[in-house]
């Protein structure tokens, strides 16, 4: 298992032996929003970087997820449908939310690591 | 609206030390949720007993021999016959019929109306007020002067009679002076939960003391603006600036159990409210789209603001309120539809995100209430 990476909007990339990448959304993401009561997933589809390929439902609010790279997405996470509440309880293992095989497999190197990401959101907090 | 404008509650401070998530709410720094979150703190108040500050609303005050008087030619409610020791709910409506405001009458006995307005429309109120009526009875808002608190829940009078043991004997929309911890405050057994529980007017500068000692007890935790919505949801209960406004009548609110029958066309004093003749017609020959409840039929919540459609796809109402009902177990939702799709059970669609999700029209309250009727 390789190293997460991260988006600014939040979500966590984690590279499979397979080259697929996995994606869900962070503790801080999941901690921000609240209770999750409803996940949309995406559609095993292309999507383009940037277009809104997930929607997180808390109680208070709905709040897009962006498809962080250019990709296919080959699998989505069916336990979400009926337990939305893991994105909360372990938003980076079984609350995982799509898997999608990226058009350009070294993009994903080029984001965000764990000390970048923990700095952002140190500098979200402060702000 | 940057924080430095915002107003702040006399328990703000205690909020911050409660790890409060703040956000701004009718020119109000509120607390949306606290660490339990919103799921929680939902849960604890249907289970157990929750408090809220609900101090932003408006207190006014209403004295003189006329004061009910002349608060009844601005409400379409029977203010006169309104006994004393008693509260009613009661909305300001304008000339075309339209609600300014909904708001809550009590009688202190003695000449002495009490009311509790919106957050958002307490200037506006206080201002109606003192134009229509000024000269007819003696206006004193009590928005600095006095916090509100809320004790929701099944544990909340066992909580309160620990204090005072006389509010045990207190019925639904029963309204008294009571001293808590020597403070003299106005307590009326009613809510915004569907809940038993009461709303406690304390002046501003004991609200912290009691807050606390209501918060040691061991059913009480503290409960944000967050799940007090989708309390009131549950419980069928408007939310005034989304589900009424001015360009809706309490007919098409679907509140018409709101005018007192003293004031209908047939009662011993029918109208003589602003809009008295369009509400009229209204329930003489109906209206075109009316405040329903709405079930989706999916996981996926319906927004404020979602558009409706029929089966054919053409557009026949809006969402007012819509989101996840944790009691319920489920969305839950309130809109404006054509008269013709108000029959319970009649299926309707959303578009949430370009997709269409069936609902279907429901009765409310979506959970039950459990007001203490005696």
């Amino acid at each position: 298992m390789s190293e997460l990476r991260f988006t600014e909007d939040h979500e966590w990339l984690r590279t499979e032996a397979d080259g697929s990448v996995t994606v869900g959304i962070t503790a801080f993401a999941q901690n921000a929003l609240g209770d999750v009561v409803f996940v949309q997933l995406p559609e095993l589809q292309a999507y383009e970087k940037g277009a809104e390929a997930a929607t997180v439902e808390s109680v208070k609010a709905a709040s897009g997820v962006y498809m962080p790279l250019d990709g296919d997405v080959l699998e989505v996470n069916p336990a979400l449908q009926d337990a939305p509440e893991l994105v909360n309880e372990d938003p980076l293992g079984e609350g995982w939310f799509f898997r999608f095989q990226p058009s350009d497999a070294a993009a994903v190197g080029k984001l965000l690591d764990q000390d970048a990401y923990d700095r952002l959101i140190k500098a979200q907090a402060e702000a | 609206m940057s924080t430095e404008t915002l107003s702040k509650t006399p328990l703000h401070a205690l909020h911050l030390e409660l790890g409060a998530r703040m956000v701004p709410f009718a020119g109000y720094d509120m607390p949306v949720q606290y660490p339990l979150g919103v799921m929680k703190e939902h849960q604890h108040t249907r289970e157990q007993a929750g408090l809220f500050d609900v101090s932003h609303m408006g207190q006014i005050r209403l004295t003189g021999a006329n004061a009910a008087k002349a608060l009844e030619t601005l409400v379409p409610v029977d203010i006169i016959d309104l006994p004393v020791g008693m509260q009613r709910y009661a909305m300001f409506t304008n000339e075309s019929g339209g609600i300014l405001d909904d708001l809550m009458v009590a009688n202190l006995g003695n000449d002495e109306l009490f009311l509790v307005v919106n957050a958002a429309c307490k200037d506006q109120d206080l201002a109606h007020l003192q134009k229509h009526i000024g000269d007819q009875c003696t206006i004193t808002a009590l928005f600095e002067e006095r916090a509100l608190l809320a004790l929701q829940g099944p544990a909340a009078v066992t909580v309160l009679a620990r204090l005072a043991p006389d509010v045990a004997k207190m019925t639904f929309m029963q309204f008294k002076r009571v001293s808590l911890l020597g403070v003299d405050c106005f307590v009326s057994r009613s809510g915004y939960t569907g809940e038993d529980g009461f709303e406690i007017s304390v002046p501003a500068a004991e609200a912290e003391k009691l807050a606390r000692a209501l918060l040691a007890e061991p059913e009480v935790q503290a409960i944000g603006l967050g799940a007090r919505d989708s309390l009131r949801l549950e419980a069928g209960l408007c939310l005034y600036g989304h589900d009424m406004n001015t360009e809706t009548t309490p007919i098409e609110a679907s509140l018409l159990w709101a005018i007192s029958k003293p004031r209908r066309p047939d009662g011993a004093r029918a109208g003589g409210f602003p809009g008295a003749e369009q509400i009229f017609a209204q329930q003489q020959n109906g209206v075109a789209r009316k405040r329903v409840g709405l079930l989706p039929q999916e996981r996926t919540p319906v927004r404020e603001g979602a558009e409706i459609v029929n089966e054919a796809g053409e557009i026949i109402g809006s969402v007012c309120s819509g989101g996840f009902g944790p009691t319920l177990g489920g969305p839950l939702a309130m809109g404006y539809l054509d008269s013709a799709y108000v029959a319970l059970d009649t299926p309707v669609w959303a578009i949430v995100r370009g997709k269409k999700v069936q609902m279907l029209v429901s009765k409310m309250p979506f959970v039950a209430q459990r007001y203490y009727r005696g």
